[in-house]
């Protein structure tokens, strides 16, 4: 049987062509002949690459090398040494600066397919997250013995804010001047939370750490609280997580017996205690403000901001609020400098990006790469393709109050500048994948339901809008709805997106606004023609006797 | 004379409780957390109780049986009226309602006659749904007290309840 391992592509655009692209071709042809291998790779000719002046282009798959431009005299060692060997020949690749859309999401790639970078999940999967042992073993508390013994809490800061790492829990607010103003707030004690309240649906990059890796935020707690002169530190872990929560519980333990947290931590002056605190389910207390009100014994409603927590925070203390995933990139940072996690990552968004992949693709779960894959990279390498070879239809990125973006735009860039330009929100990395069987009306009722379940109430905006969306959105899924209801809709999304207090409730219509930009007609063809186009709404059957007789 | 060797037993946790996590409050929360999981639903009785052991007016702790309350009743892992011997909260989020939740639901409501919220007469079965678990590379998914059932089709529902007595 034949297998094509390898794919050859060569850009036959007039300005190739003028250039001799015809020659490059039939010169892949030969020399893939002799080198034995015109049965594992396949040579086709792509039109318009888009590029004005690198041709003509040869692309390689399945690693995505683009060379460019590429002579008759370059081909024997692309095949020899890529083909044959398997090397990517980093002299001959192009520029990609100015692709068109289709292939478009080989930008900045530079030649390899995008492999997995793990920096946060370095050791999940790989060490035994209850072994402290494990943990030093794998270059763990190297990071708070070099904060300890070798550097101010200063710089400990100013590496951190060098690196240029933003919180990770879905604002993308930069940690290090978020230490910072905490370290030069006047007030005494300080405290550091870990946000650990994970309730994004569809969200479970945080969980990942906490059960494989919970040392890693122990060190990085610790840390933190060196950096800003805090001796408490918090962690909330949402209730619905049992095991992450006993394995922080032993993590402790085992820290404070190896003299690793507590008194006199490495023989130092610095101590620091961890307490460990169990949410009761409650998407709200994921909200900073919010969750500190619960760690006070109270209901978890968002406090009206400012003042911001880094100056009134836990029992009125200057106080810091990270998420588990923001925590996990301390470590590895001030282990290897801030130089080395500037190279990962894009200029504006550094780092690597845990992303959750699910829906209607072949291959769910967790990836860690650099800031900076597109949604089509995502769903064709990691998601492995779409379920069942249907079309995609629309990505929700960021959980539940993130946005939707439709399949003509999955090739934007995923980090937090592109995503802001696009008008996309990054939110916690999740992205929910759905195919053309999915029905926008369905998902918008499902997603305002849950708002409508988690609004806390405190504000009106937010506990009345979610209430009137959903049930709007319901009678449009009945076939109920009319046209004026569309814009009834844009007017609360307006005055809840304005006026509510938290997030929760200005980013409870984000779905729904996009839902109502990118695929009206469909929402349309509810109140008008009675008819869900992907014939999941309960829509009565139609009666045509009942349409009026002129 | 049943309910009072509860109310007693009631008194004797709360204690306990209290011990354990200090009489602040910021220990409320544990506490209501520890009597939700033994006794499987938080009494109002025990309200009083914690509100009785944590209130310090010498040391300006002023608090009342609606601070304790306002707390018991927002999170959605408490309850405050006593539940069937087993619990299911089935995930009702986006993740697992694409990929066929909404099947899956319908099938345990038929199979047990019971709407979400609601616990059977028999007391044997509560069926609650829930927000995100955060198990979603399997879903759809529900728990049946604790018991994580990942990747159910409608198909698999009758199988899986018969397993509970």
């Amino acid at each position: 049987m034949k297998v094509i391992r390898s794919m050859v592509l060569v850009s036959v655009d007039e300005t190739s062509l003028a250039r001799g692209a015809q020659d490059v071709f039939r010169a892949f042809l030969d020399e893939i002949d002799q080198f034995g291998l015109s049965d594992q790779i396949a040579v086709t000719t792509i039109f318009d690459p888009g590029v004005q002046g690198d041709t003509p282009m040869v692309i390689v798959y399945p690693d995505a090398a683009v060379y460019a431009p590429v002579t008759v005299a370059d081909v024997h060692t692309i095949v020899e040494e890529h083909l044959f060997k398997g090397n990517i020949v980093p002299s001959l690749l192009g520029m990609m600066h100015e692709l068109v859309p289709e292939i478009g999401w080989m930008r900045g790639r530079r030649g390899a397919l995008p492999v997995q970078k793990r920096v946060v999940l370095e050791r999940v999967g790989i060490v035994n997250p209850e072994s402290i042992e494990d943990y030093i073993l794998y270059d763990g508390y190297q990071a708070l013995g070099r904060a300890l013994t070798q550097m101010k809490p200063a710089a400990v800061i100013a590496e951190v804010e060098k690196s240029g790492l933003q919180g990770r829990g879905g604002a993308g607010f930069p940690t290090g001047r978020k230490w910072s103003f905490v370290a030069s707030t006047p007030g005494f004690p300080k405290y550091v939370i870990c946000n650990a309240d994970e309730s994004e649906p569809g969200t479970f990059k945080d969980r990942l750490v906490l059960e494989g890796d919970p040392f890693s935020i122990i060190e990085a707690m610790t840390i933190a609280g060196y950096a800003i002169n805090a001796h408490e530190g918090y962690i909330y872990v949402r209730g619905e997580y049992p095991l992450a929560y006993q394995r922080i519980e032993n993590a402790i333990h085992q820290a404070e017996a190896h003299g690793l947290l507590g008194d006199h931590i490495f023989g130092t002056d610095f101590s620091f205690h961890i307490h460990p605190h169990a949410g009761a389910g409650a998407y709200i207390c994921g909200e900073e403000t919010a969750l500190i009100e619960s760690l006070e014994g109270k209901r978890g409603m968002p406090r009206a901001r400012p003042p911001y927590p880094t100056t009134f925070g836990l029992f009125g203390k200057p106080t810091v609020v990270n998420n588990v995933e923001t925590l996990a990139n301390i470590p590895p940072i001030l282990r290897n400098g801030a130089v080395w996690y500037r190279e990962i990552g894009s200029p504006k968004s550094t780092g690597t990006k845990v992303y959750t992949i699910l829906g209607n693709v072949n291959f769910k779960g967790a990836i860690e790469v650099p800031m900076g894959i597109t949604i089509r990279e995502v769903i064709d390498i990691y998601g492995k393709g779409m379920k069942n070879g249907k079309k995609l239809k629309l990505v929700q990125t960021g959980g539940s109050s993130g946005t939707v973006v439709p399949a003509s735009l999955q090739d934007v860039p995923l980090d937090f500048d592109a995503f802001r330009n696009a008008g996309v929100s990054l939110g916690s990395g999740t992205l929910l994948v759905c195919d053309e069987d999915t029905c926008v009306v369905d998902l918008a009722k499902v997603i305002l339901r849950f708002f409508r379940n988690e609004s806390c109430g405190k504000c009106t905006p937010c506990r009345i809008g979610t209430l009137q969306l959903y049930e709007i959105v319901s009678r449009i899924s009945e076939g109920n709805g009319s046209l004026g209801d569309l814009d009834l809709m844009l007017k609360i999304s307006a005055a809840m997106s304005e006026v509510s207090n938290c997030g929760l409730g200005q980013t409870a219509p984000t779905a729904l606004l996009d839902i109502l930009k990118y695929f009206r007609e469909e929402v349309e063809a509810h109140i008008i023609d009675h008819v869900c186009p992907a014939g999941v709404c309960p829509i009565p059957q139609y009666a045509p006797e009942a349409i009026p007789v002129e | 004379m049943d309910q009072e060797i509860k109310d007693l037993d009631l008194v004797d946790l709360v204690d306990k409780l209290v011990r354990e996590h200090g009489a602040t409050r910021d220990a409320i929360i544990p506490i209501l957390s520890e009597i939700n999981r033994t006794m499987g639903y938080i009494p109002t009785a025990a309200l009083p109780e914690i509100r009785r052991r944590i209130q310090i007016p010498d040391e300006g702790v002023f608090l009342a049986d609606s601070h304790v309350y306002s707390a018991a009743s927002f999170y959605q892992m408490f309850s405050l009226k006593p539940l069937g011997r087993h619990v299911i909260r089935f995930c009702d989020s986006a993740p697992c309602h694409v990929e066929g939740g909404r099947q899956v639901i319908e099938a345990l409501q038929a199979a047990l006659g019971l709407q979400p919220g609601e616990t059977s007469k028999d007391m044997k079965w509560s069926l609650l749904t829930t927000s995100c678990i955060g198990i979603c590379s399997v879903g759809p998914v529900f728990t049946i007290d604790g018991d994580i059932f990942g990747n159910v089709t409608a198909e698999r529902v009758p199988e899986i309840l018969a397993r509970y007595e």
